[in-house]
């Protein structure tokens, strides 16, 4: 059992927490996910860690309420655990192997889609403590599902906080802001954007026209995230990749994001069956 | 000498009309009265061929000959020198090209059902608490066994047996490897049968570590600063194939790890269960293994309409003819000579059929098999919603890849020696990483050699 240390909403439907895993503490880095059960009869759930303390044996993940099972885990409270807590999973940012003298003369480009702020923090604040020089965008439907804009600040040069209904900060998309930035003649050595497939894809749209390398962070579905069973194929550079062991990131400008939308929501008409226990998949087709 | 009895004793099983609606155990096996008069039918050889077809060489006239007599702890005991997974090999042996293949009685007759006789101790023994396995003094040696399947929890028995602290890590949640994603639950109950034979081994004071990759949470040398004195690997082939033929990607088609492990270790037939699987209403499973049959026979359960899709014949499928059996008398058609070209979508991305062409049998391959060949301008569509592709698995890398001076094969598999030596000094593998997919016992074959290597290679007596 892994016990659930601290736990506090950041928004109206995402929380985050702090759970006592220490192998995973000790051996995460920035870029990796891990897999969840809230029970014994639970779905294996993947999300990023967003943190992690080797000497507190602690690990940070943020999760958002969309469907049944991540609907669970926001209802545990501190002093209940998870049953099952496994990783770190996935390969580690490309970044963690660049030397440290080259990282300090890098400029990067980080675009966070609602909840993928909670993934962008443990890179940028890598990158931070490397001495590079990072900048983000953070893109929210409203005020209200704006999260972690302060410990970003800790460890960006620059935030800009974008809204879709101008409720705070920019008025806008992400894409829209990082294009003004762009025309206004920053450069970036790199850029990384982690959100919803749909906002990836035009990122990655936008980000073409300024010829800016682009690394993406695919959430696909997945059961084992070990490279067992292949739900989370996705095709990049016209092959067959797992995102869980050859992933989760990828040069965007190599990912068919319509395929891997499309892949998305191979369970949706059961998961919606899921609240009234009707799935064991006889009528679904 | 007695008559001797040309047919065996006919094993019961779930009528296919009930059983294709439920995942309990097809087969019942024996009760004693059958047990005995099956063991009956064995001439009891002096060179007993039988002996030479098993994998791990078990005593098979000494435990039949035991059953007979009605003794069945010493039935128990003999199995249990040579195998600590009686009570699934006895289920899941390909028996017919092993020890029953071998066996003298069937050049004229059937041959001996030593698979079911085994099974019957097994079950047994459980049934009366006889256990062969208790917790012995410690050496003081650590080992690390890395994947919980049949080649890892050999290691681990034979290990423990001599007083080696053993911890097993396993990635997923629960231990045995594809004993508990892969094996469907009709054919290997998982409570009674795989957690019981876990149990045992926990009894024997060997611990187990799930949701540990190796490679990611720890790797192997990590374990070594952590003081184990050596470390085995036994992590499978667990990676699936597939076909790289267009659509492969459409909605709709899944590996056969994919459905199967939703089914069994997710258990999503199970309506508490939140994991959810799809079958639609018609599928098309493309292989001809056991993992064909057992992904099949699973898509039948869960209401499915089910079509076996192979490229060669009957005869040259490799699962266990006794799936095969089962797997027809259930209603599972099987479309033979068949080579999938490319799966057909509608404009939302989601399957409506196998393209295929017919093959014919050409000449032999390496093999020995007969080759399929295309039969020009054979192509034709079957119609499908769901494409289950069980064309079997490499080794997954990462082991391998995060272990300096650990040698690999092109497949991905760790280099051993036939007693589980790697490149790298205290480090063991064997079973599926080693010789790609291939079977139960010989897996737990290779976990038993492997643990006689590490005991030499820790100076320590063979009990
Ligand atoms: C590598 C990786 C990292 C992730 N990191 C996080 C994280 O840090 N925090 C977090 O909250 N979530 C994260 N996710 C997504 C998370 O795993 C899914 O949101 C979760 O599985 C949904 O489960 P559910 O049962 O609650 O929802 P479901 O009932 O399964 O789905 C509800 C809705 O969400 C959609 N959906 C399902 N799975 C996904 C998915 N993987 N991505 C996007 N939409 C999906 C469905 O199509 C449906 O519309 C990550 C996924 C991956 C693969
Ligand atoms: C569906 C199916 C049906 C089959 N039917 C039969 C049959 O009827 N008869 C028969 O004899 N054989 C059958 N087989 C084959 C047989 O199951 C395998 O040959 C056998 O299980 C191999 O054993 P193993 O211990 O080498 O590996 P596995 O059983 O594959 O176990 C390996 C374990 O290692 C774990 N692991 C992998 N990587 C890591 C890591 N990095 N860290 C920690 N743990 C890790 C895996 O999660 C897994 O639990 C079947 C296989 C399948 C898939
Ligand atoms: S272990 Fe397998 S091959 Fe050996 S006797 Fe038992 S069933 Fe036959
Ligand atoms: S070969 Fe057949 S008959 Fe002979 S000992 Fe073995 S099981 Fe008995
Ligand atoms: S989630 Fe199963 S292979 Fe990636």
């Amino acid at each position: 059992m892994y016990d659930i240390l601290k736990k506090r909403f950041l928004a109206p439907d995402i929380c985050l927490m702090e759970v006592l895993a220490p192998r995973i503490a000790s051996s995460a880095k920035p870029g990796q996910f891990l897999i969840v059960r809230v029970s014994e009869v639970g779905e294996r759930i993947p999300l990023t860690i967003c943190d992690y303390n080797p000497l507190a044996g602690s690990v940070t993940i943020v999760t958002q309420q969309v469907g049944a099972s991540s609907r669970r885990i926001c209802a545990l409270e501190e002093g209940d655990a998870f049953v099952d807590f496994a990783g770190p999973l996935g390969v580690p940012s490309a970044f963690i192997h660049e030397e440290d003298e080259a990282l300090k003369q890098k400029k990067y480009l980080f675009i966070a889609g609602g909840l993928g702020t909670a993934p962008v923090y443990p890179q940028v604040k890598y990158l931070h403590e490397k001495g590079a020089h990072v900048e983000v965008i953070i893109g929210a439907k409203t005020k209200d599902l704006v999260i972690m804009e302060e410990e970003m600040r800790q460890v960006a040069k620059e935030v800009y906080v974008c809204t879709d209904d101008g409720s705070y900060g920019f008025k806008g998309l992400v894409t829209e802001k990082m294009k003004e930035l762009l025309d206004a003649g920053h450069t970036y050595d790199q850029a990384v954007a982690i959100g919803p497939m749909i906002m990836m894809k035009f990122v990655t749209l936008s980000a073409k026209e300024y010829d800016l390398p682009l690394t993406v962070s695919l959430n696909t579905l997945m059961v084992d995230g070990t490279g067992m069973c292949g739900a989370c194929r996705v095709t990049v550079g016209g092959q067959t990749k797992f995102a869980c062991v050859d992933g989760p990131e990828f040069d965007a400008y190599q990912v068919n994001f319509d395929e891997a939308m499309r892949r998305q929501g191979m369970y949706k008409t059961q998961e919606a069956d899921a609240d009234h226990k009707c799935r064991i998949g006889l009528k679904n087709g | 000498m007695a008559k001797i009895q040309a047919n065996r004793i006919p094993v019961r099983s779930q009528d296919p009309a009930e059983r294709v609606k439920n995942f309990e155990e097809v087969s019942y096996g024996y009760n004693t009265e059958e047990a005995v008069l099956e063991a009956a039918r064995c001439i009891q050889c002096k060179n007993p061929r039988c002996v030479a077809g098993c994998p791990v060489s078990i005593q098979i006239p000494q435990f039949i000959k035991a059953i007979v007599e009605g003794n069945m702890e010493s039935a128990a005991t003999i199995i249990a020198a040579d195998s600590s997974l009686p009570a699934v090999c006895g289920r899941v042996c390909p028996q017919e090209v092993q020890c029953e293949g071998a066996c003298i009685m069937g050049i004229k007759h059937e041959p001996i059902s030593i698979g079911k006789l085994e099974r019957y101790v097994a079950d047994w023994a459980k049934e009366n608490q006889f256990s062969t396995s208790e917790k012995v003094p410690s050496n003081g040696k650590k080992v690390a066994v890395v994947g919980s399947g049949p080649a890892g929890l050999a290691c681990a028995t034979d290990l423990a047996r001599a007083g080696c602290d053993v911890t097993v890590f396993e990635a997923l949640h629960k231990p045995g490897g594809v004993l508990v994603y892969g094996i469907p639950e009709f054919r290997l109950p998982k409570e009674d049968v795989v957690e019981y034979e876990i149990g045992q081994l926990q009894k024997m004071g060997v611990t187990i570590e799930t949701n540990v990759v190796v490679g990611r949470t720890v790797t192997v040398d990590q374990l070594f600063e952590e003081g184990f004195h050596a470390v085995f690997i036994g992590s499978g082939a667990g990676l699936p194939k597939f076909l790289n033929i267009p659509g492969e990607n459409l909605n709709g088609v899944v590996s056969a790890n994919e459905f199967l492990t939703r089914s069994n270790l997710m258990a999503a037939y199970d309506p508490e269960s939140e994991t959810p699987i799809y079958v639609g209403r018609k599928v098309v499973v493309v292989g001809g293994g056991n993992v064909a049959m057992d992904a099949a026979r699973t898509a039948l359960r869960l209401g499915a309409e089910v079509v076996v899709a192979y490229r060669r014949t009957e005869k040259e499928m490799p699962a266990r003819i006794e799936e095969v059996h089962h797997a027809k008398e259930e209603g599972v058609v099987f479309q033979l000579l068949t080579n999938p070209t490319a799966v057909l979508g509608n404009e939302r991305g989601w399957v409506t059929g196998l393209q295929c062409v017919q093959m014919e049998l050409g000449e032999p391959d390496e093999s020995g098999r007969r080759r399929p060949v295309e039969i020009p301008d054979s192509t034709f569509d079957i119609s499908c919603d769901v494409v289950i592709i069980a064309l079997g698995t490499d080794s997954n890398p990462l082991i391998g890849r995060t272990t300096p001076g650990l040698e690999m094969n092109r497949y991905n598999g760790i280099v051993a020696d036939e007693n589980g030596v790697t490149s790298r000094e205290g480090v063991f593998a064997g079973g599926d990483v080693v010789t790609g997919a291939a079977t139960v016992i010989l897996a737990m074959g290779a976990g038993r050699k492997a643990a006689k290597s590490i005991l030499e290679f820790l100076k320590i007596g063979i009990l």
